[in-house]
């Protein structure tokens, strides 16, 4: 129903796999949008818009484990299965990411 | 959300840029195929917010295409809230209730900064200043209240507005108004001495103005409180440092083009660069009044907020419910959710009968509680009066009947929540009266937790009742935070907080759900802090990646863990801990601490508080190569460099060549110290030598929280040392007396003494030997000041002082072996960073600093 779904997306290589150690995020930009991408202990691969959408806080310099991102300025905590927050406010956008031969590819 | 434009910023906006793929309006013309009925809301405050809140928790996004029309460009913020942000106590951002996405995400269209000029209530559409036409099904009115300005020669300039540097104090545009203009003034007049005016003037004068407070009746707040408890509130706030003029009118503004004074009408004048109008507020009817609704004080509404016309409704401030217009905002919740009822169909018959307003505010500092009358009016009401001027308390209590009418606590609440539900609900007093006000066998705090009835009512704003939190807590939930975001209580003015935590620790331990997590060191370990250390010990566990697989319930790593755990691991393994970078908060993965915009602060280390030329030359040199946006003199004896880019890090910390301060960790910080015997008259000992060695031999260690440190040459106490996690004291004759447990940040605690000994070095390993205790029993994130009162000074003193549990030997040996595991985290990864990207930006896009360049 909503326009979000009808846009098409496009696949953008961002950098390599190893620019983001285990546990840490990084942001890139993908086609003019800016998406932090982060690999978890368990090697498993997400994205997320770069900026929080509490106060804009940088979630790349956030912390994670494998249900959930959390912001580092006022520490609200977001989901990677549906980007919806555990503290009540907006969700913060996830794009699809995969590692393609040891690259990053974002889709945005 | 550019440089430099902080003032017009929208609060609860967007943070990306509007894409096209989340439109905020086009919605209004996409709904011919919406068989959905209109509801358009009027105002985006407080009642028309939680109104559409209360909508959609009964399921009416499905019965209902709902618009918001609402005047501010933000979006829903909690204006109570205005009042700390104004006296810079909350950060604007944390005031947000609702952000435009918040809108966007349920269906509901938000047009924000558009004014509702009309309602065609035949055509049934609305009007709006944009030019724009919304037709309604049903319409809500909620468009609060604006401040009144009272008619006074000059107060408007040519064209109508108020002169420059005359405020009302209702938006947090006229927030940001005043917080921009601080700055540029020094003497305020408020005119008003209600709850407003007060919070104002506190605000202010903690901005260091001058501040004259006007009141036009002859006792402050005369509208809750009598003339005696008046008169003590006066006390209290002219304690503060602020004037009070009473019974007399402001009559005239002085000034040409910017505010220069007030003229009152006994022909005083008083000088002012800043003028606030703070005398009442009056409800928003003239919508209702032009579009030929009617209205007397509000916009008149029957018990089910419907006004004369059968469509239109008005909720909140705007509204008048026989004869009552009110100007709190639990009332304003109560409509919203009446009429959600009525609206959804959820109740269709429900109906709002009034609200009791019984109050309780914290105004200018001082706690306020009334409800009812505060006077005996017939001859055989009973009255009561505890009254301590010298205190700030007064109390008092009308009985009627064998029933209390009314209640006012002045600078004392403890009882409020005994006597708003006897209030409320008539419950039996006690035949002794002077047990309403005081508890005369003392510790009786908690069985007035007890005591209360299950429907008695603990959050006022939210309507929460004491049995709809011991009904979450019954459900499993036992954490402060979980009960708060489950029922909202304590989520409105956040007065009665400390209530709600009795309530919860209450119900937790009678119904045996008591949450074990909350001895737990961190959430995600199921281990109370020595069953921690000992399994780690015993398993050798020394990165945050082992303690998890080895003793997380199914292995299972928790963010909101891992900065604790590393703490822990560096205490306990000093050289030999496997450090991970993830399990840092980024802080510490960048040895700088982060601000509001992502950029950093850098703090070098001072030792002592003592710096050089050479030193303040360097720092001076770095700043304005890297064109730091603000340099500062800190409240710990340094110089703080703020709005650092994070690529810029590395190569700032080489320029300067000097060790982190660790401004940023859960560490020791700085030793403050005062100039002592080399330099001043009064100096007993050298204090800043004594400051120096300290810092040098404690510096950067990590603690569960921080460590401040200070030394002074004697008991004027000029470096703050009564108030520190550990404060040394020259007292004379080479004797220097250490006190624990101190702090004046959130919690003011005086130290207690700990020991007076004979020497610079004993106070260093005694001040050691407690931090090491501290270090290794306190829970994560207890600073001392919540340690040593814990574990109770006659405790500390024996094992640090008497050895009673064997203890010293170890403890000297663990903080030396800390010490030695000293490293400056600047020299480590200054050349090489010690993770790729380390340094990268993390909003590449976004052009740092946004913070403002001073
Ligand atoms: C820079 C400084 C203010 C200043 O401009 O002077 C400061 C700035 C901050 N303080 Fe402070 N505090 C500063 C001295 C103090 C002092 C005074 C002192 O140290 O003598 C206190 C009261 C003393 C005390 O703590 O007992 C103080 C009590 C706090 C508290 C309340 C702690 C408490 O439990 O009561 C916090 C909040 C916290 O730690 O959770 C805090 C937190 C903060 C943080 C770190 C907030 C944060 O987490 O981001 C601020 C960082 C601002 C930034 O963006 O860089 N700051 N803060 C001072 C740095 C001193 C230094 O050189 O290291
Ligand atoms: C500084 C301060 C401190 C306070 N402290 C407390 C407290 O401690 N406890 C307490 O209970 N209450 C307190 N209040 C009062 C509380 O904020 C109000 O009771 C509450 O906001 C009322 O909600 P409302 O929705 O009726 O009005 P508002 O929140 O004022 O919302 C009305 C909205 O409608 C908009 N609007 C008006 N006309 C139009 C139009 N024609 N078209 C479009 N939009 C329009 C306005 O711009 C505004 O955004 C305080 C208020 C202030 C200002
Ligand atoms: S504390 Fe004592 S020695 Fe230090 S500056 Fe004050 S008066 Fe002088
Ligand atoms: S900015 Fe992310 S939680 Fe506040």
């Amino acid at each position: 129903m909503s326009l979000t779904e009808l846009r098409t997306s496009t696949a953008y290589t961002v950098g390599r796999v190893e620019e983001v150690p285990p546990g840490e995020g990084r942001a890139f930009v993908a086609g003019g949008v800016q998406v932090a991408v982060f690999r978890l202990r368990d090697g498993s691969l997400h994205a997320t818009q770069a900026a929080c959408p509490h106060a804009g806080g940088p979630l790349a310099d956030g912390q994670t484990d494998v249900d959930v991102l959390v912001c580092p300025l006022h520490l609200y905590a977001y989901r990677w299965s549906d980007g919806a927050s555990t503290s009540g406010t907006a969700p913060v956008r996830l794009y699809p990411v995969r590692d393609v031969d040891g690259d990053l590819v974002v889709e945005v | 959300m550019g440089p430099g434009v902080a003032v017009s910023r929208v609060l609860g906006g967007r943070v990306m840029p509007p894409s096209p793929f989340h439109p905020t309006s086009f919605r209004l013309d996409v709904d011919e195929f919406d068989e959905r009925a209109s509801l358009v809301v009027v105002g985006n405050g407080m009642a028309g917010a939680r109104f559409v809140e209360e909508v959609l928790e009964r399921g009416g996004g499905e019965q209902f295409r709902i618009t918001v029309l609402g005047e501010e460009p933000h979006g829903n913020y909690n204006r109570i809230m205005l009042s700390p942000v104004l006296a810079g106590e909350s950060h604007e951002d944390d005031i947000v209730l609702n952000s435009h996405d918040w809108y966007a995400d349920n269906g509901v269209t938000l047009r924000a900064g558009v004014r509702v000029e009309r309602i065609d209530t035949a055509a049934k559409v609305v009007h709006a200043a944009d030019g724009s036409v919304t037709a309604y099904d049903h319409l809500v009115l909620a468009t609060g209240s604006y401040s009144f300005i009272p008619p006074m020669t000059g107060v408007r300039a040519a064209d109508g507005e108020l002169l420059p540097g005359v405020y009302g104090f209702r938006t947090i545009d006229e927030t940001r108004a005043m917080l921009d203009a601080v700055g540029r003034c020094e003497k305020a007049v408020v005119m008003g001495g209600g709850l407003l005016g007060l919070e104002a003037a506190r605000a202010l004068q903690g901005h260091g103005l001058q501040v004259d407070l006007v009141h036009a009746m002859p006792h402050l707040m005369n509208v809750q409180l009598d003339a005696e408890a008046g008169a003590i509130l006066k006390k209290s706030v002219e304690s503060l440092g602020i004037t009070v003029h009473l019974d007399v009118f402001a009559t005239e503004v002085f000034g040409t083009g910017h505010v220069e004074g007030v003229g009152l009408a006994d022909g005083r004048r008083i000088d002012a660069d800043l003028l606030v109008v703070a005398a009442g507020v009056r409800p928003s009817t003239d919508l209702g009044v032009r579009s030929g609704l009617e209205v007397e004080r509000g916009i008149v509404v029957d018990d089910q907020l419907r006004t004369d016309d059968p469509d239109v409704y008005a909720i909140g401030e705007c509204a008048q419910h026989r004869g009552e217009v009110y100007g709190l905002v639990a009332p304003a919740w109560e409509h919203a959710k009446v009429l959600a009822d009525v609206l959804t169909g959820t109740d269709p018959d429900a109906e709002y009968h009034g609200s009791r307003t019984a109050t309780k505010l914290k105004v200018a500092g001082v706690d306020v509680a009334v409800m009812g009358i505060n006077t005996p009016e017939r001859d055989d009401d009973e009255f009561l009066v505890i009254s301590e001027p010298k205190r700030g308390v007064h109390l008092s209590v009308v009985i009627r009947d064998d029933t209390l009418v009314g209640a006012t606590l002045l600078g004392d609440t403890r009882k409020v929540a005994f006597l708003t539900q006897a209030f409320d609900r008539g419950a039996p007093l006690p035949e002794e009266r002077i047990r309403l006000l005081v508890d005369l066998s003392d510790g009786a705090e908690e069985v007035g937790v007890a005591e209360m009835p299950g429907d008695s009512q603990v959050c006022n704003c939210n309507g929460v009742t004491k049995g709809a939190i011991c009904a979450v807590v019954a459900d499993g939930c036992t954490a402060l935070g979980g009960v708060m975001d489950r029922t909202r209580a304590g989520k409105g003015c956040g007065s009665c907080k400390s209530l709600v935590k009795q309530i919860v620790e209450w119900a937790a331990d009678g119904d045996l759900t008591e949450d074990p997590s909350a001895s737990w060191y961190v959430p995600g370990i199921p281990m109370a802090k020595p069953e921690l250390i000992a399994a780690i010990r015993e398993q050798d566990l020394r990165s945050v990646s082992a303690v998890f697989a080895a003793l997380a319930p199914a292995g299972k790593e928790d963010a909101k863990s891992k900065m604790g755990l590393t703490s822990l691991l560096k205490m306990l393994w000093g050289v030999d801990f496997v450090p991970e970078k993830d399990g840092e908060f980024i802080n510490d993965r960048v040895h700088a601490n982060i601000q509001r915009d992502g950029t950093f602060s850098v703090v070098p280390q001072m030792k002592g508080g003592v710096t050089t030329p050479a030193q303040l030359r360097r720092i001076a040199d770095v700043a304005e190569k890297y064109e730091v946006p603000m340099v500062k003199v800190t409240g710990g004896q340094r110089i703080d460099l703020l709005g650092v880019r994070k690529e810029d890090l590395p190569a700032m910390w080489s320029d300067l060549g000097m060790p982190s301060g660790y401004a940023y960790g859960k560490s020791m910080r700085t030793v403050k110290t005062c100039v002592g015997s080399d330099f001043c008259r009064f100096g007993l000992g050298d204090s800043t030598q004594l400051g120096i060695d300290l810092e040098s031999r404690f510096q950067g260690i990590e603690s569960p929280a921080k460590m401040k440190l200070a030394v002074v040459g004697c008991p004027r106490n000029c470096a703050e040392a009564y108030v520190k996690d550990v404060g040394v004291v020259a007292v004379g004759n080479g004797k220097w007396e250490v006190h624990v447990g101190g702090a004046a940040g959130a919690t003011v605690r005086k130290g207690d003494l700990l020991a007076t000994v004979d020497s610079p070095e004993a106070v260093v390993t005694l001040a050691g030997r407690f931090m090491q205790y501290y270090r290794e029993n306190a829970n994560w994130l207890e600073r001392t000041y919540d340690f040593v009162p814990r574990i109770g000074l006659e405790k500390i003193k024996q094992v640090l002082l008497e050895d009673s549990e064997g203890l010293v030997a170890e403890l000297d040996a663990n903080m030396q072996r800390s010490v030695d595991a000293y490293t400056d985290p600047w020299g480590q990864d200054g050349g090489e960073p010690s993770t790729p990207g380390q340094f990268r930006p993390s909003l590449p896009l976004i052009p740092l600093p946004e913070v403002p360049v001073r």
